[in-house]
Order: C-alpha cells, then sequence, then structure tokens
C-alpha cells in the first residue's frame, strides 16, 4: 500500500488544520508508516461485490413533527465562548485580506 | 433510625444491590454511603488519579434528598399501617446510591474535558440523557473519571490529565479508555461507573481490574450529551463489582430518547433487575449453546490469560453447556478495518474543537492560524496521530482504498458473527484481553502495540453486538477477563448467562481476593501515577 512522504504528511496536518511542529511532524511520518503498513492486510480481501456496511442497527428514519421547543438561553450557550459581545460570539475577520493563503 | 452503624471500609465493600436492600431497609442512609464513598475515594485519589473532579457537595445534596424522599414514603406506609412501605418497593435499585461518571457525560455546570486540554474551562450547559435519567430515580453523582483523550487508548496513559493507576499494581495501568471509571468501581469508590466502548473502552478496563463491565447493543443507550468518539461505533455502558449491579446501571440509562437517533426503540426488560439467585442461575447453564471463536486465542495472548479462559470454558461445560470451537474468519481484519473506521469518523468528529465557540482559543488572531495553533496546542498525541489517520483514509484519491474498503471488510466481519447467532449460539464465550494489566509505558513507544489491546473487542464494535466482560480469575495476581458476545439486543442473556457464572464460581478462592495494593493506595507517602511515570522515563 501507499507510503506517506514528508510532504504528504505536511498536507494531511494542513487538511486537518493541525499546526505540528517539526519533531511532530517527523515522529507522525514514521508512526503513520507504520500503521499503514498494518492496513495492507486488506488487500487480501476481495471485496469487490461486498456492500459497505455504515451503520449496524436497520433503524429507518422517522420524522418529528416540526414544533417550536425551548433550546438553551444564548447567555447559557455564550458562557463557554472565548469571546462575545450583544449576543454574537466574536471570531477574527475573515473578509479582510489576512496576506495569507486559505489553502 | 439507622441500625447498627457499620464503619465506611465495611460500606463500601457491599455489592450494590446490598447496599439499596440496606437503604430501603433504613439500616444506613444515603447520605452515610455517600459519605463512606467520597472518603475512600478522596483518601485514594492521590496515588490512584481514578477521579478528575469528586463533587462532594452536589453529591451530598443528593444523598440528603434520597433521604429525604425516603423517610417521606416511610411515615406514609407508618401512617397507613401496612407492612411493606408503598413507594419505597418502586424505588430503583440506583435510587439514593453513588455513581462516577466518566469526564466525557455532561453534567450541567460541570466540566467535561473528555481527558483533553482543548475542553479546559469548558462549563457543560446541559445534562446528557443518562445523568438526567439517573437523577430523575434519585442516584447520586459523585463527580467524574479520567480517561484517555477522548476515548482514545487502551490504558488511561493518554489523558492529558496523568494516568490512572490499577489497583491491583499500582505501577500498572487500569486499562481504557474508561480506566478511571474502571478503577473506581474496582477501588470501592462508587458501587457503579459509566464508561463508553468505541473499540473495547468498557470491556478491557473492567477484565484489567477484575470488575464486571458490558458494552451494550449500538443504539441501546442514548448518546445525547456525550462527548462524540466514532459515532458509527461508541456505545454507553456500565461498570459494577458484580453482574447484578452492572445490570441495573443499565436498566437505569437504557431505552430510546428522541435527541438521539440512533437510539433504538427496542424495550429495556424489567428482568434486568430480577437476575436469577445463584441456585437458579447455575441450573439455566443447562442446555446453553456456546461458542468458542478459534481467532480469537492466538499470537500475543499470553499463557495464563488462555488458561484462565480455558478453565472458564470447562467450568461453563461442567454446568451443562455445551461449548464448540468456532470460527470468525474476519477477525484478523478486524484491526485494521477499526483503525480506518474510528480514526476516519474522529477527523470529522473533532473538527468541532476550533477555539471558536468553546474552549480555549490561540493564535495571533488570523482565522487559519487561530485554527492550527488552537488544535495543535490543544490535542494530544494520540489524537493527533488519529486524526492525520482518519485525514488521510478520507482524503482525495484514498477514500476508495481506505474507508470504503474499511466499510466493505465491515459487512464481512458483521457477517461472521450473524452467521453463527443464525445457526443457534446463545452467545461466544472469549478472552476480553489477550493480556493482563501491563507496566506504565510498555505500549507508549508503539501505537500499534497498543492498538493490538484491542483486539479481542473491537470486532464486536463493527457489528454493533452486545459484550460482556466478567472475572475469571487471576494470572500472575493480575485480574482476566472472561468475554461473553451475544446478538443483538441480547444483554439480558449474557447477564443471565454471566450470573450463571458467577454462581458456579462462588466458592473460587480468587473471588475473595480485594485489589492487592488498596493498602499502598491509602497510604499519603505512595506517589502519585504522575511521579511514577516520571521516574519510569529517567530510569
Amino acid at each position: 500500500m501507499a507510503t506517506l512522504s514528508r510532504s504528504e504528511v505536511e498536507h494531511v496536518a494542513h487538511l486537518a488544520r493541525l499546526g505540528l511542529t517539526e519533531a511532530e511532524l517527523g515522529r507522525l511520518e514514521g508512526e503513520l508508516n507504520h500503521i499503514l503498513d498494518q492496513y495492507a492486510v486488506l488487500a487480501q480481501l476481495d471485496t469487490e461485490a461486498i456492500p459497505p456496511t455504515a451503520q449496524t442497527i436497520e433503524l429507518e428514519n422517522i420524522l418529528r413533527d416540526d414544533t417550536a421547543r425551548p433550546s438553551l438561553p444564548v447567555e447559557a450557550v455564550l458562557r463557554n465562548a472565548p469571546d462575545s459581545r450583544d449576543g454574537f460570539i466574536v471570531v477574527p475577520a475573515i473578509l479582510e485580506g489576512t496576506g495569507r493563503s486559505p489553502g | 433510625m439507622s441500625g447498627a452503624t457499620r464503619p465506611p471500609e465495611e460500606l463500601v465493600r457491599l455489592p450494590g444491590h446490598a447496599m439499596a436492600t440496606a437503604l430501603h431497609a433504613r439500616e444506613v442512609s444515603s447520605r452515610e454511603l455517600t459519605e463512606a464513598h467520597l472518603a475512600v475515594a478522596e483518601r485514594q485519589n492521590p496515588a490512584l488519579n481514578a477521579w478528575l473532579t469528586l463533587d462532594r457537595d452536589g453529591a451530598l445534596a443528593a444523598a440528603d434528598e434520597a433521604d429525604r424522599r425516603l423517610a417521606a414514603a416511610g411515615s406514609e406506609a407508618g401512617a397507613a399501617g401496612t407492612a411493606g412501605a408503598p413507594g419505597i418497593g418502586d424505588l430503583h435499585p440506583l435510587f439514593g446510591l453513588p455513581v462516577a461518571l466518566k469526564d466525557l457525560v455532561s453534567m450541567a455546570g460541570g466540566q467535561c474535558t473528555a481527558g483533553s486540554r482543548i475542553l479546559s474551562g469548558y462549563v457543560a450547559p446541559y445534562d446528557a440523557h443518562i445523568t438526567e435519567r439517573l437523577r430523575a430515580l434519585g442516584a447520586v453523582i459523585l463527580g467524574k473519571t479520567n480517561m484517555d483523550e477522548f476515548a482514545m487508548g487502551s490504558s488511561t496513559e493518554h489523558s492529558a490529565f496523568g494516568p490512572t493507576a490499577n489497583p491491583w499494581a499500582l505501577g500498572r495501568v487500569p486499562g481504557g479508555s474508561s480506566g478511571g471509571s474502571a478503577t473506581a468501581v474496582a477501588a470501592y469508590h462508587a458501587p457503579f461507573s459509566i464508561g463508553t466502548d468505541t473499540g473495547g473502552s468498557i470491556r478491557q478496563p473492567a477484565a484489567l481490574t477484575g470488575i464486571v463491565g458490558l458494552k451494550p447493543t449500538y443504539g441501546r443507550v442514548s448518546r445525547y450529551g456525550i462527548v462524540a468518539f466514532a459515532s458509527s461505533l461508541d456505545q454507553i455502558g456500565p461498570f459494577g463489582r458484580d453482574v447484578r449491579d452492572a445490570a441495573a446501571l443499565l436498566h437505569a440509562v437504557a431505552g430510546r430518547d428522541a435527541r438521539d437517533s440512533t437510539s433504538a426503540p427496542i424495550p429495556v426488560p424489567d428482568e434486568l433487575l430480577a437476575l436469577p439467585d445463584d441456585e437458579k442461575a447455575a441450573g439455566s447453564l443447562r442446555g446453553k449453546r456456546l461458542g468458542l471463536p478459534r481467532e480469537y486465542f492466538v499470537a500475543g495472548m499470553e499463557p495464563g490469560v488462555e488458561a484462565r479462559v480455558r478453565e472458564a470454558v470447562a467450568a461453563l461445560e461442567a454446568a451443562g453447556a455445551t461449548v464448540e470451537e468456532v470460527s470468525l474468519p474476519h477477525t484478523d481484519y478486524g484491526l485494521a478495518t477499526y483503525y480506518i473506521v474510528a480514526p476516519a469518523e474522529a477527523s470529522a468528529n473533532l473538527a468541532r474543537y476550533d477555539g471558536i465557540r468553546y474552549g480555549p482559543r490561540r493564535g495571533e488572531g488570523d482565522t487559519l492560524g487561530n485554527y492550527l495553533r488552537t488544535r495543535g496546542e490543544g490535542f494530544g498525541a494520540e489524537v493527533k496521530r488519529r486524526i492525520m489517520l482518519g485525514t488521510y483514509a478520507l482524503s482525495a484519491g484514498y477514500y476508495d482504498a481506505y474507508y470504503l474498503k474499511a466499510q466493505k471488510v465491515r459487512t464481512l466481519i458483521k457477517a461472521d458473527f450473524d452467521t453463527l447467532f443464525d445457526a443457534g449460539f446463545d452467545a461466544l464465550v472469549a478472552p476480553t484481553s489477550p493480556t493482563v494489566a501491563f507496566p506504565f509505558g510498555a505500549r507508549m513507544a508503539d501505537p500499534v502495540s497498543m492498538y493490538l489491546s484491542d483486539a479481542c473487542t473491537l470486532p464486536v464494535n463493527m457489528a454493533g453486538l452486545p459484550g460482556l466482560s466478567i472475572p475469571c480469575g487471576l494470572s500472575d495476581g493480575l485480574p482476566v477477563g472472561l468475554q461473553l458476545i451475544g446478538p443483538a439486543w441480547s444483554e439480558l442473556e449474557l447477564f443471565r448467562l454471566g450470573r450463571g457464572y458467577e454462581a458456579i464460581t462462588a466458592d473460587a478462592d480468587w473471588r475473595r481476593l480485594e485489589p492487592a495494593e488498596l493498602v499502598l493506595a491509602d497510604d499519603p507517602a505512595t506517589p502519585s501515577p504522575m511521579e511514577r511515570v516520571a521516574a519510569g522515563a529517567a530510569r
């Protein structure tokens, strides 16, 4: 199966939005490849005609009535926000130029 | 009002069902029981690190409320002049009794760290479904227990708050990820505790600490208010020191909840609260048809573990069960399949930890930079590994080769079990863990060696089935677990089989042994697990 190069490890870290140190990237390259080696056994199985299993209980979707119900008070929800003002969560501006590529 | 006062050390050693009997008979109060457990937990926690928080005030308030309800029920009975107090007979066996929750179960107003720094400071705004249920039936929640970060691990060493020690050997792990909940029950800090099991995180720590743990059928217990790891696998379940207690706790929390669309509208049998006595339980083993999957006795299994499991099988046969060797041919593919599916789902679930809505926010103020630092600094090494694996398995060009392939193999793994249950087997008997509790640090250097800890448990999650781990003796002085696996929704049958095994081994010498290092855990001079790990690393 595939082997992950250092630059692929960096790419995956970027996709996952994980800021990793040089030491972490180096360690992960070895560890991830060691784990990927374990996946190789799956290639022994012919699964061409096998349907995938995403969940194990046979439940059908049941729609509930669309009725208004009380939800959590805004103050209770915002108590955990790192920064909030006037009932909103404050986040960094994303519409002004930051000089960085969004990836 | 209370009869002869029993010392706390004696009270905490009662089975939960015996505590309930004493409580209902007004021989002991909920406050006395709660105080006794808090005292042991507070004294031993420096050495064991089983608890991340102990809520003394909240627990005592709940205990006093339970005592008020008991007194009211008792005086009504007196006024009516009836013998059996109406009201008391309707109480759930968990009423007034202490329970421990793994620290990924929401309790309104309390912390919920999931063992991670990325949730430090987070205060749960609402109760989980199971917290509501436990409060409603009058249980006393003592606090929140330690765990591998986001339930990823098999030793509790991946907790951001230091590992938990095993009360049988303080230099060894209790298993994981629900190691704090397992140690709390094994060390008599609580008769009941809640864990979650995604690949073995209830059954393996139950085995390694010598207690009972059940991973219920997928869909049995609502996960509303629980921190998610891998949503097609996660399930909440009970720990107890005996089968009856574990069954009572399952009864308390199981059942349909509209807020978790994966919780199933399947009735929860009240017989869970009326498991047979020893004589009847032993007799009920006669004629049971059990399968012994040969793939579960392979490489890496310790001889002492295999010996205990085979002795347990011989005891079940002697009691009239038939045990046939069977095959689950895709067992060897379980590890690879699990370590694609679970990290893939985790990478999606953990995307929410971005420092925007809750948790610490780090960085210099630009959105991407904030994400990178918040997540890079907030998650521990194992969680980062799994997020990386999952992100890779789901990424463009690899989805078919990894995730889709794993989902197809999952079909084969599930079909192995279906074939045996369709052929009429009542349950399968297997080891829970291939080894006894291992020393701190033994599997930290090689992630794959840690993953192999769950080789005998994770196929059960892949198939969505219930699995029960019960103690079956010791190897080198450390507990060994016997796993009973049944078809979907067969928890009652598994508990009855477990009761049967308890009954036929009731006189076994090992049943009289306590965790060997509890005395050491009582000593304030005993080093903490963190100090032990640091000393190990220094060697």
